[in-house]
């Protein structure tokens, strides 16, 4: 049996096992904390920050994904200063990325009072779709750099580690080893990455296809010509 | 964006791990697949099959109405021989082929034509030449629903034992083995529990590309948890890289092996001596026969070093909780059965069995091929694995199928490449296939072709004209897994639901109503009493045949609708069994079964110098009748032959090169890929192209009591050859996980 210990949250006194972080405990009470970069599948990284809470005492906003719940902590889970980061986190991202597929961050968006147009001078990450292989397409105009992608193709699932970060600070993006097209990485096509992206930058490709308004027909029909020929 | 406009929970109709997959359908058409992640089975995780390989249900080839020959359509005799037709004739128009006759042209017709010749001619072939003449594949994808029927119709109707499926070419020998000294057919544990695991033994499975799913479990196990793998395998497969031992042995030499392994048990005083008292029997006898085993002896036959093999010993015996799990390198060889018994002994020496984190597990590869066997589609079982000639078992069936007494054959049946053998004038000459492709899964393959063509009247029941259902008469478009209701039984026992996710394309109709309809006609023709086929929902089936299959009694469609059962469940409340055995063994207590060391039938000579062992790629499915007419032929196009560096630089050979690999039976010309991947001597060839089919080159030398072929060990030659000897030169495998 583990340890437990006894903390507040928003105002109600609640006992927690040992280990657990404050995103767990908000959840058992009910708490409604939003998330962006954390998946019950991946590892918790605290890259996004939107899961941040107020710790009485603690300097700086923390990230509940990753910080441990601790005795007699006092976590408020929607005070202004929480709201006004959460806040300023959708707004940067809407003005940087095209989150017109995340249902779930414009719901957030809408719930935060986000101001799409706060900063109408922002630089957009830009992308062409990356359509290289048979199953599944890349668009990085899309992508939050949530990580969820780069993990389950690592540790966390599949073990097959065919993309990562590349790039630094804001020109960083997820790409492959050499930049190779994912037919030529170790990449076995699994799609686990497809199935966690929460922005639809990684889609399968006979959805995209669909929205590019190709006909159910004319999609089964690519599938028996369309093949990497050898030059002669 | 696009918003489904329903999301469908079926389960994955590729291998035998059973992901559970979410298909989103708009307009009948699935457009994406995504996986709960908290499926007890797959967690989300999906391989590149399940997520994408579906596509091959819209694919234009696929055949949608029934077809019949021109020549039995028109009321003709049947021509000479039999030739393999792949295009359909549209508006009765002959197709032209160069110099086959056009009575052998496919025409599209209606279901009452279609089902009345069959009955007409299977009725006809019965009534002359009795219930040998009779034989029936049943199918390993197809659903147990399905499977129960299709047994039930030959074994009611024409009273006869021969039927089987691919089981026969895949795990016989692994079955054949657990029934001697267990009494089983299964799996012991589940494949989630090797996360219990200390230790455990992955052989004669390239668990990474045909079980993937599984195989993440067993990655995580290993940097997770600390577990240690043991691989003993004649190639380097990826879980290689995951294992604390590799013991890469030379195909066909399992038995020293495993018997030395056992030896050093014994011999090192790490045997379970409470387990072997009171769960075992024939310790004494078994242990005379190890004596020879050396560690030593076995690396002269078998080329893994004699420390490595003790090391192995000590790992597997003083673990807490060890199990070994294995595929198609244990049994598909002509002593596949004494393969597994050593696999057996070394479980039961130790005790690890019968407990939560421990077994013995063979991974079955298709999706239903342990419901398949689990529903009767074998020569000697009835469903629930009840043997045909006990007498009890078949009153049973016999009432409940209301036939006469006496009337079920007691006789046991011919396997699948029997039933090939006995296709001649007096034997059998009659073949319903239901899902199957003997015509690329059965070994010598030319031989194949040849018994293929000796039959006199052969139905396919399929969704496309595969090189088996191109030899056929009448051709019966069934559905895929998405069009249809039933059960999959996957490889932990576990029974799922399989749900309809739009309907059956074209005329196509699920197999079990096909089924339906052809016995009703049947009887009529043969005018006897009916045996239900009336039925109005595939769960009507399941119950039939769970009333007297009691590991199946406690299932219903409600029970399994949010999460499969895992049999055996012997009433309805009854949670399901993961781990097997924990008080005995059905039959008791578990058979120490002393083993000897037998060669492979063909062993590499001087003409044919190398060892050619088969498998598969991820990518690919078996026969290919599914991903070669999908995305996924895309990811794979090409046939490719793995040679060693040290083999290929002897001969010549590049990376890329086409080679002609030839055996005694026949010959294949395909691009080498040299790597490390394989061992020295050893010549690896994927047996899903139909352009370089390896089995042309396979032995159909079948173990004497499984009755499974040879297909992990033949003798072969390689030679370079020219780019335009080559199938198809233009398709190019790149290179990436390769």
């Amino acid at each position: 049996m583990a340890e437990t210990l006894t903390l507040t949250i928003d105002g109600k006194e609640t006992t927690a096992e040992q280990g657990k972080t404050l995103l767990d405990v908000a959840r058992e009470v009910g708490a409604d904390v939003p998330t962006i970069c954390y998946h019950d599948a991946t590892t918790a990284n605290g890259l996004c920050r939107m899961c941040v809470v107020e710790v009485e005492g603690s300097r700086v906003l923390q990230p509940a994904c990753v910080v441990q719940a601790g005795a007699g902590m006092k976590v408020h889970t929607r005070s202004d200063k929480v709201v006004r980061s959460r806040k300023t986190i959708l707004e940067m991202l809407d003005s940087t990325m095209d989150l017109s597929e995340a249902d779930e961050i414009q719901t957030m968006m809408k719930d935060y009072d986000a101001d799409p147009n706060r900063f109408p001078d922002a630089e957009r990450r830009q992308s062409e779709v990356k359509d290289d292989n048979p199953m599944y397409v890349r668009d990085y105009s899309k992508c939050l750099l949530c990580w969820r992608c780069v993990q389950v193709c690592a540790d966390d699932a599949q073990y097959t580690y065919a993309i990562n970060f590349e790039g630094r600070g804001y020109e960083t993006q997820i790409g492959t080893f050499f930049d190779k097209s994912i037919p030529e990485t170790t990449c076995v096509l699994c799609g686990q990455c497809v199935g966690v992206c929460p922005t639809g930058a990684l889609k399968p490709k006979r959805e995209y296809l669909l929205e590019q308004g190709m006909s159910p027909n004319e999609i089964s029909v690519l599938n028996t010509g369309r093949k990497r020929r050898r030059e002669k | 964006m696009i918003k489904p406009e329903r999301i469908t929970t079926t389960t994955c109709p590729y291998c035998g791990v059973g992901c559970t997959l979410q298909l989103h359908v708009k307009d009948d058409f699935i457009y994406k697949v995504t996986s709960p992640f908290d499926s007890p089975v797959n967690h989300g995780n999906l391989c590149v099959k399940g997520r994408f390989g579906y596509d091959f249900i819209y694919h234009p080839k696929r055949v949608t109405a029934p077809l019949v020959r021109r020549y039995l359509l028109e009321g003709k005799p049947k021509p000479e021989g039999r030739e393999q037709v792949f295009a359909v004739s549209k508006d009765g128009k002959s197709i032209e082929h160069s110099n086959i006759s056009n009575d052998w042209d496919w025409v599209e017709t209606d279901w009452d034509t279609a089902l009345n010749v069959t009955a007409d001619n299977l009725v006809k072939i019965y009534q002359r030449d009795g219930a040998d003449a009779m034989a029936v594949y049943c199918c390993a994808k197809a659903t147990n629903e399905d499977n129960y029927l299709l047994q039930k119709i030959f074994r009611a109707l024409f009273r006869t034992n021969n039927v089987d499926h691919c089981t026969r070419l895949c795990h016989a020998g692994s079955v054949v083995a657990l029934q001697q000294a267990l009494g089983t057919s299964a799996m012991s544990n589940t494949a989630s529990q090797v996360m219990l695991n200390d230790v455990f033994i992955v052989t004669g499975s390239n668990t990474g590309e045909n079980h993937p799913i599984i195989a993440l479990q067993m990655k995580e196990a290993v940097r997770k948890n600390g577990a240690k793998l043991i691989v003993i395998d004649p190639r380097r497969i990826d879980l290689v890289d995951f294992a604390e031992l590799w013991l890469p042995l030379k195909p066909g030499t399992n038995v020293p092996v495993f018997s030395a392994m056992a030896h050093v048990i014994v011999n090192e005083n790490l045997v379970n001596t409470d387990f072997i008292a009171k769960r075992t029997e024939g310790f004494n006898e078994y242990i005379e026969s190890l004596e020879k085993f050396t560690p030593e002896y076995a690396e002269e036959i078998s080329g893994v070093p004699a420390e490595d093999i003790r090391k192995a010993a000590r790992l597997y015996a003083q673990a807490n909780n060890a199990a070994i799990y294995w595929g198609m390198g244990i049994s598909q060889l002509s002593h596949g059965t004494a393969s597994a018994l050593g696999l057996v002994n070394l479980a039961l020496l130790t005790g690890h069995i019968g407990r939560d984190g421990t077994g013995l597990n063979p991974l079955r590869g298709q999706n239903n091929v342990q419901g398949a066997s689990d529903m009767g589609a074998m020569p000697f079982f009835f469903p629930g694995y009840q043997r045909v000639d006990n007498e009890e078992h078949a009153m049973n069936w016999e009432t409940l199928w209301n036939i006469p007494a006496g009337g079920l054959s007691r006789k046991l049946g011919l396997t699948t490449t029997e039933i090939l053998s006995h296709a001649h004038e007096g034997g059998v000459r009659a073949l319903y296939i239901m899902g199957e492709n003997p015509m690329m899964s059965e070994p010598n393959l030319n031989e194949t072709r040849r018994h293929m063509g000796q039959l006199e009247f052969l139905v396919s029941q399929d969704i496309f004209i595969n090189e088996s259902g191109a030899f056929a008469d009448v051709f019966l478009p069934a559905t895929p897994f998405a069009e249809k209701d039933g059960t999959f039984s996957n490889t932990d026992r576990r029974v799922q639901r399989v749900r309809t996710a739009q309907p059956p394309r074209g005329q196509s109709r699920p197999d079990w109503e096909i089924l339906c309809d052809l016995a009703l006609r049947i009887e009529s023709k043969l005018g006897v009493d009916s045996s239900k086929w009336d039925y109005s929902n595939p769960e009507e089936i399941l119950r039939e045949m769970a009333s007297l299959n009691k590991d199946y009694a406690g299932i219903t469609y409600e029970r399994i609708d949010k999460v499969g059962l895992i049999y055996p469940v012997p009433d309805e409340n009854h949670p399901g069994t993961p781990t097997l055995f924990q008080d005995s063994f059905p039959r008791g207590r578990g058979k120490f079964i002393s083993l000897d060391y037998v060669h492979v039938m063909e062993e590499p000579d001087d003409e044919y110098p190398f060892i050619l062992t088969t498998g598969r790629v991820l990518e690919h499915w078996h026969g290919g009748t599914m991903t070669r007419n999908s995305a996924l032929d895309e990811a794979y196009p090409e046939a490719r032959a793995e040679m060693h560096p040290a083999d290929a630089d002897m001969h010549g050979i590049t990376d890329g090169m086409p080679v002609r690999v030839s055996s005694r039976r026949g010959e294949v010309v395909l691009r080498a890929t040299v790597t490390e991947k394989t061992t020295v001597g050893v010549v690896f060839i994927p047996f899903h192209f139909a352009e370089a089919a390896a089995n042309l080159l396979t032995n159909d030398a079948l173990d004497p009591q499984a009755k499974i072929p040879e297909f992990k060990a033949c003798a072969v030659q390689v030679f370079p050859a020219r780019e335009s000897d080559l199938p198809n030169p233009e398709a190019m495998l790149e290179r990436g996980r390769y």
